[in-house]
């Protein structure tokens, strides 16, 4: 299983770029066993969502 | 740019100096790229073809302004001792021990969609924002706000891919720790 740092990085990049099947399935693995990890992966993706709203948000939703 | 009415222009300009502000965190600077962006809009009257998308082209501009910038920046960046500045503020991987673990476990935020409602988050995000190293910051912004993907983002600013996807993830770091001090610990509703 990875660690919670790769974890860390996986979704880190999975706002950036499509993860690849086997990366989708590791992360999936460790995000239902983790709880550490499912805060983590919620907190990233509120701020994700909370720095598109700094602009307004919607004017030109960037692709992933 | 003609056919704009006064008030509206106005409002297009606070969007704009928003825009630039959150990008290069400081008034000047952000007065400067606005400016010329205006400037550049009013040269290239042609360029416009009317309707409600004035707001996006002239962001669209201010866009490549900032990129100007930040690549100046960078230039002067290299050439002074902040050239490790990226390395600035806390190593991630002190945040893990050795086996990869958290060393403090992520609390959770609550729900996510009330948090975004709530002015004191986004204030702290801004504040967090404003207090990152200045080049995590320009390709976090870039990413973030402006919306360029990382391809884009390593074109514009000459950097390899590798670098940018290291360079987001310690802005997303460090953006988080700052979040967890300024906001969590004060602010959160229960």
């Amino acid at each position: 299983m990875i660690s919670c740092k790769d974890v860390s990085r996986l979704v880190s990049e999975s706002l950036d770029r499509p993860l690849t099947l086997r990366e989708r399935v590791r992360l999936r693995l460790h995000l239902w066993m983790c709880r550490n990890c499912n805060n983590f992966a919620e907190q990233m993706n509120a701020m994700h969502a909370a720095m598109r709203r700094l602009m307004g948000g919607a004017d030109e939703p960037p692709g992933r | 740019m003609a056919s704009i009415a006064k008030e509206d222009l106005a409002e297009l300009r606070r969007y704009l100096m928003r825009f630039a502000l959150l990008h290069l965190r400081d008034r000047n600077r952000a007065e400067d790229a606005v400016q010329e962006t205006l400037t550049a809009a009013l040269e290239r009257e042609d360029g416009f073809s009317g309707g409600s998308a004035v707001r996006t082209w002239l962001t669209g501009i201010l866009k490549h302004k900032i990129i100007d910038v930040f690549r100046r920046q960078r230039r002067e960046l290299a050439t002074s001792e902040l050239a490790d500045d990226e390395s600035d503020g806390r190593d991630p991987d002190a945040l893990f021990d050795a086996a990869g673990a958290w060393q403090t476990p992520p609390a959770s935020w609550g729900d996510p969609a009330k948090m975004l409602e709530q002015k004191r988050f986004m204030e702290a995000l801004e504040k967090c924002n404003g207090a990152l190293p200045e080049r995590l910051a320009q390709v976090f912004t870039l990413r973030e706000v402006t919306g360029l993907t990382t391809e884009e983002i390593c074109a514009e600013l000459d950097i390899t891919p590798n670098n940018c996807n290291v360079m987001l993830y310690r802005a997303r770091m460090g953006l988080r720790e700052c979040l967890e001090k300024n906001w969590m610990n004060t602010g959160r509703p229960t």
